[in-house]
């Protein structure tokens, strides 16, 4: 079990918190010009990376609040830990060997 | 069900050649996908001279981690099709193969716990007739006539409402149907290469030419990637996207008991399903860890939850214990469909997304995959799974439609 640390309230198990998936994926700015093409990529591409990803999570027995997540998705270390909206922070570990961004 | 039944451990079933410099077609990937394509290349397409590229050991990825369940009835045609396909396919194999994997049709119940499970349930029994498939909904007396370990009493929290039945579902060996195929292909010329992990590809504009490995690089006129859990990865590698995301799926088995569970039993509702395997180990599993993970290992609390499910469902198994747990790295789609077909990159063809349930598939997939690497267009079974379907909107949404989603 992945033990979460959340920003509002400190270290939880990770049975209090529902995962939302890749984070810093935006609403597209103009989706009246989308094509079926884009839209298809907006509804149903997500980055699967392998390595050092950048996730959402919501602390959703607790504070009720989304934060972010830089987790590692083979090791499933948990590197940091932000805000909604905050840039993601750079990672001092590389991705391991074959790696994908 | 007990020990002496068991095949005797088998010699060396295929040879362990140096790969060739070149070939006509490289499948990437060595699980029952994988196997089972190059197998349909050589003996239906006359392709021989191709190679499979493993990066570990035969079949150690999801094919020998999975629980073995091989049913067709879902709802939609589409599915029915290919599934039923593959359920015909393994009621011959075993002869065709010339090996007894161990397919045990012993039937596969799906129970309902509420109003709205035996509605969709009942549903499907109609659906899955209208499509050849075999089906019938139980009430549960007959749930309990068929299985008489399960629990059937008004006074649990989801108390069993009924059931849909294939009689001519079942499970089989993995690890054998590994090596039955891998066997037929190793006689009919293909090389089988473990410890061959594929880190690039060469291509000429968009054309894959090559395929680079820790091996050193292969020419090739076409690759077939049957990669499960590392398909986003390898795709991107050759430049282009998949909409799947990678989960981890765990399962477990207890010690070895005496024969007391007839078929196979799967819970949506209270999730997890349990079969008995031919050993005599109960094996159960449940649903994916809702975290992305290329872990091969998942969390904890999930086993926990689908014991909890399965002690509440079979009380006899409170006396059992848990003997090992471990998980694979499956593949999913937001239909909870696979894509199979060609890709982005030309004479690069795509096999994946089967997520937590392409065991049962393996023989049909790989029959058609062939077919399309080998034609470079697709089989009617699998046209529909093609990756446009997420541009076109024609998706074939088997989330819960199908049971639980193995
Ligand atoms: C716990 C669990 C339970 C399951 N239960 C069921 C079930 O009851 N019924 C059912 O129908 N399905 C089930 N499944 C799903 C099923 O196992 C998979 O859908 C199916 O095995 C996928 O096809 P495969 O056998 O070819 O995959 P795999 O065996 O995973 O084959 C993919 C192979 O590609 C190799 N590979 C990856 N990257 C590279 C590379 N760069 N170079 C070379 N090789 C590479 C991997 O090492 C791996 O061996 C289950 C899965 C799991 C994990
Ligand atoms: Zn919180």
């Amino acid at each position: 079990m992945l033990l979460i640390s959340c920003p509002n309230c400190g270290s939880r198990d990770e049975t209090e918190f529902h995962y939302g998936g890749q984070a810093h994926v935006p609403y597209p700015e103009n989706p009246n010009d989308l094509n079926d093409r884009e839209w298809a990529e907006f509804l149903f591409y997500r980055d699967n990376t392998k390595g050092a990803f950048a996730e959402r999570w919501l602390h959703s027995t607790g504070c009720r609040q989304w934060f972010n997540m830089l987790r590692d998705t083979v090791t499933y270390d948990i590197q940091a830990v932000y805000p909604m909206g905050a840039p993601r922070p750079a990672t001092s570990t590389t991705a391991p060997e074959g790696a994908t961004k | 069900m007990s020990t002496h039944q068991l095949p005797e451990h088998p010699d060396f079933l295929w040879r362990n050649p140096e790969p060739k410099s070149s070939y006509d077609a490289v499948i990437v990937g060595g699980g029952g996908h994988g196997l089972a394509t190059a197998y349909f290349l050589a003996k239906n397409h006359g392709m021989t001279n191709i190679a499979v590229l493993e990066k570990g050991w035969l079949a150690g990825g999801n094919m020998a981690r999975n629980t073995t369940i091989i049913r067709s009835n879902y709802l939609w045609d589409e599915s029915a099709a290919i599934y039923e396909h593959a359920l015909k396919l393994w009621e011959i194999l075993p002869e065709e193969l010339e090996y007894d994997f161990l397919f045990s049709q012993r039937g596969v119940m799906n129970l309902a716990h509420t109003l709205g499970d035996v509605r969709e349930s009942i549903r499907r029994v109609g659906a899955n007739k209208l499509n050849g498939v075999d089906a019938e909904w139980l009430d549960p007396q007959q749930v309990k006539e068929l299985c008489p370990i399960l629990n059937i009493s008004d006074n649990i929290r989801y108390p069993v409402m009924g059931a849909t039945y294939q009689p001519r579902a079942g499970i089989a060996k993995h690890d054998h149907v590994a090596w039955a195929f891998a066997r037929k292909c190793d006689e009919l010329g293909v090389d089988i290469i473990q410890n061959c992990e594929v880190t690039g590809f060469v291509k000429d504009g968009n054309r894959v030419v090559g395929v680079k490995t820790n091996r050193g690089n292969i020419n090739t006129e076409k690759v077939g990637l049957c990669a499960a859990g590392h398909s986003s990865v390898l795709a991107e590698m050759a430049g282009f996207r998949l909409p799947i995301q990678s989960h981890p799926l765990q399962a477990l088995v207890s010690e070895l008991h005496e024969p007391v569970h007839p078929t196979v039993v799967m819970s949506n509702h209270v999730h997890v399903y349990v079969s008995q395997a031919h050993k005599g180990e109960l094996v159960m599993g449940a649903g994916v860890d809702s975290y992305n993970g290329y872990g091969q290992r998942g969390s904890f609390h999930v086993i926990e939850h689908q014991m909890a499910a399965a002690v509440e469902l079979f009380p006899i198994f409170a006396r059992a214990h848990v003997l090992r747990t471990w998980g694979g790295i499956v593949d999913t789609t937001l239909d909870a469909s696979p894509i199979v077909g060609t890709s982005p990159v030309d004479n690069m063809f795509v096999n994946c997304g089967w997520g937590t349930g392409g065991f049962k598939a393996t023989p049909a997939a790989g029959l058609t995959f062939a077919h399309t690497i080998a034609t470079g267009t697709p089989h009617k079974l699998n046209k529909p799974f093609a990756l446009e379907r997420f541009e076109t909107g024609a998706l074939i949404d088997e989330h819960g439609a199908a049971a639980v989603a193995h």
